[in-house]
């Protein structure tokens, strides 16, 4: 038997260690957070960095000549003929006007080079909008090079000798001359955000892969959520515990660790080559996703239901509801905030997923922004994926400008996931 | 009552939702195809784009899509048959093989139009601070390979004890090997074995003559790349090739030309057997390690796709693949012209592929 005061001596001689223990305890968890912090920043620093420039590019001012002779030599404004007019040669006459001095083939042709061949394509649009046009004058500014783009944002060096850089020294002298006039300058980048994919840097936009996304999300939104909720509410509210419904959740929790690229191995043996739909469409990138994010689902649902007191189930049985309203009266929307959230982050998974549509055919250079399931699409991962392995200095920054726009989409879902959970939260 | 209404909104969602899941599996298969499908190699893919994106830009037709799927999986995918489900032009950056066209055939796909697009230089290239490099395919396979031959007995061979390139010759600077290249899985490793690794390999003549005999230790002796780290596997991507070697002065990438082209204020093509790669030296096949490209059309869709003899006319004629074309603007080297007057009467009289 120990004596009161030894027992104290014991604690007291121990206490300083505990305390010590916990101290180290603390500062491994804030090590641990910080360490987390730091290749967060690093990350976001680097994609920002590489990637804010891509919001502005450069665009010259031409003053350009709708010509009758070039655009309508018949004169009759056949909707045709304006399609199908050589709108590039008045893009380049506008170019000579500026610089009557040059003269010869290859001078030409690196003076030509300043804007951009989107150039033609916005003036056939403008004219083929408004007729009306042809024989004025009108002063615009049209989207520059992605060399001239590259140079103006400082990623081209003027010091590099001259057989080195993509811009020869006419080249930077007739830069210069133009941001003098006022006539070459970085503006806000709206062909990004408006542009399906293109082979030209200063063309290339996120639109097609952010409405592709949107599509393949809307069909996995569709397909999973009520699936995957019915399961989750059977499973753990209806079904009797036996072997087979064991054997089912050890399945479902196995699913949920199978690397994705299997589910679009799956995705291309049955619904591509067995069902015979087309391939890289948003359906199939929707149906495939489903799969993947379906165990997901089901996990955190019948988390969020086992969660719900068994007082609440006892309650409404015990004033004469039935099982089923039970369930769909009181025991769901209680577990609805659980299960929103488990969605949301299924759904997070699938926003980012790539390997999977390799598979089916989204890995796909598609100019043309999606108008329906069917449609072939792309979405932002692949897009971003595509854009890293090309050769143009361009598609470096609009890589990176491609993960923003992708960061901003899961922060929008993540906000929803939120505000949802706390629209919905009881407490008891 | 507000948790009644919410469940049967539910209900509702989970009903529609439940319709949709029973219906789409019986959407019909594609009947028709308006727009051409591409697939293929990631080398050619670049080039392909650029031609399906101005072909798609003069508005006759919709914009083709090109997948990326590399050389092999694209040819398996244009090989699987005859129908709008099945691909109608696959990118190659080598040619078809025999194997691979018994296949079509059995698949139905019995007529092919070979088109030679032009040429890919696969480049070493250093960075611009760094030592100056000039190298000959011996001397890169000395450096690479994981065995060597001894060079006290050259018909025995020991593990690569080469860490620097002086060791290899004394001409060469005294920085250590590192080359930072493709994995196994890419294109463009199978063509820097066939077009470094071999040519080096065979200028020792016991491995010559065991080609012949024995092709596949062959391929194991002269194919397999050093695991030491002096061979660094620097993934798929080009661009991060590129930005390695901008940050590591001694170390040599490899890439195709087009890249070397891009970034040619940062890095320098080495010299290989004395020839520098430029565009001019491609072209002529002075460079030693360049490859053709290639792209395959199956005969049968031309008139049922939309477009597709428009478009192979497109990818020939002179504003794409000529000198001064689009497609040399974006580092395609193009054929001679001798070479492109072929090419063009192949496409013209739609000459059957044989391999």
């Amino acid at each position: 038997m120990r004596t009161a005061a030894e027992t104290q001596e014991r604690v007291r001689a121990g206490l300083s260690r505990r305390y010590r223990a916990e101290r180290r305890f603390r500062a491994y968890g804030m090590a641990a957070i910080a360490v987390g912090i730091a290749f967060v920043l690093f990350l976001f620093g680097t994609v920002f960095a590489q990637g804010l420039s891509a919001l502005r590019q450069a665009y010259v001012q031409i003053d350009v000549f709708y010509d009758p002779e070039i655009i309508d030599p018949a004169g009759n404004r056949d909707p045709d003929d304006l399609v199908v007019a050589d709108y590039q040669s008045l893009v380049r006459a506008s170019l000579r006007e500026r610089f009557p001095t040059v003269e010869g083939r290859p001078a030409l042709r690196e003076l030509y080079g300043i804007a951009s061949s989107a150039a033609s394509v916005e003036l056939q649009r403008r004219v083929t909008a408004d007729p009306g046009l042809i024989g004025q004058r009108e002063r615009l500014w049209v989207l520059a090079d992605d060399t001239v783009d590259m140079f103006l944002k400082g990623k081209v060096s003027r010091s590099a000798p001259e057989e080195e850089r993509r811009l020869s020294d006419t080249q930077l002298g007739q830069i210069d001359a133009l941001k003098s006039q006022n006539a070459l300058k970085l503006r806000f980048n709206s062909a990004f955000f408006s542009n399906g994919d293109s082979r030209d840097p200063e063309q290339a936009g996120v639109r097609g892969a952010v409405v592709g996304s949107f599509l393949t999300l809307l069909i996995t939104l569709l397909l999973s959520f009520p699936i995957g909720v019915g399961a989750a509410v059977y499973l753990e509210e209806f079904a009797p515990r036996n072997r087979i419904t064991d054997l089912i959740e050890v399945n479902i929790n196995n699913l949920a660790a199978v690397p994705s690229i299997v589910f679009g191995l799956l995705g291309l043996a049955m619904f591509i080559s067995f069902f015979g739909l087309p391939r890289s469409a948003p359906l199939v990138g929707g149906l495939v996703l489903t799969l993947l994010t379906l165990p997901t689902i089901i996990i955190a649902s019948r988390a969020a239901l086992k969660a719900v007191p068994p007082s609440i189930r006892e309650a409404a049985l015990g004033i004469g509801a039935s099982r089923w309203q039970t369930v769909v009266h009181h025991v769901l929307p209680l577990a609805m905030p659980g299960v929103l959230t488990g969605a949301i982050i299924g759904m997070a998974r699938a926003l980012g997923e790539s390997a999977p549509l390799l598979m089916i055919g989204m890995v796909a250079f598609i100019v043309e922004v999606p108008a329906g399931v069917l449609d072939p699409s792309t979405v932002l991962p692949v897009q971003v994926f595509l854009w890293s392995d090309l050769p143009e200095r361009g598609f470096v920054e609009r890589t990176s400008g491609a993960i923003i726009v992708l960061l901003l989409f899961l922060i929008v879902m993540n906000a929803a996931a939120v505000v949802l959970r706390s629209k919905f939260e009881k407490r008891w | 009552m507000s948790q009644s209404i919410r469940a049967r909104i539910f209900a509702t969602v989970a009903a529609s939702a439940a319709i949709v899941a029973a219906l789409s599996p019986v959407a019909p298969a594609q009947s028709a195809r308006d727009f051409i499908n591409v697939v293929g190699s990631s080398t050619v893919y670049p080039f392909t784009t650029t031609v399906a994106e101005k072909f798609g830009r003069q508005g006759r037709f919709k914009t083709p899509k090109v997948e990326s799927t590399g050389t092999g999986g694209g040819i398996k995918l244009f090989c699987n048959g005859v129908g709008p489900q099945h691909a109608d032009v696959v990118n190659a950056s080598r040619r078809m093989n025999a194997s691979e066209f018994d296949t079509c055939r059995k698949n139905g796909v019995r007529d092919i139009l070979e088109v030679r697009v032009g040429y890919d230089g696969l480049t070493l290239s250093e960075s611009k601070r760094g030592p100056v490099m000039n190298l000959t395919r011996k001397q890169v396979y000395l450096a690479l390979a994981k065995q060597v031959p001894d060079p006290a007995n050259p018909t025995t061979l020991i593990a690569n004890p080469y860490t620097s390139w002086n060791q290899i010759d004394k001409s060469l600077p005294a920085t250590k090997i590192e080359v930072l290249g493709p994995p196994p899985t890419s294109g463009t490793r199978d063509s820097f074995n066939e077009l470094y690794m071999e040519a080096g390999c065979r200028t020792y003549p016991w491995l010559n003559t065991l080609r012949g005999q024995d092709e596949k230790r062959f391929k194991r002796l002269c194919h397999t790349l050093r695991e030491d780290g002096a061979f660094v596997e620097a993934g798929e991507n080009d661009n991060l090739i590129v930005q390695k070697i901008e940050a590591n002065r001694n170390a040599v990438g490899i890439f195709g030309f087009s890249f070397l082209e891009e970034n040619m204020d940062k890095l320098r093509g080495s010299k290989i057997d004395g020839v520098e790669p430029t565009y001019e030296t491609i072209a002529s096949g002075k460079f030693p390690a360049s490859r053709p490209l290639f792209i395959y059309v199956k005969k049968a869709h031309i008139g049922v796709i939309p477009g597709l003899q428009e478009f192979v006319n497109e990818y020939v004629s002179d504003k794409a693949l000529g000198e001064e074309g689009y497609l040399s603007d974006r580092g395609l080297v193009a054929q001679p012209k001798s070479d492109l007057a072929r090419t063009r009467a192949d496409v013209k009289s739609l000459k059957n592929f044989a391999p």
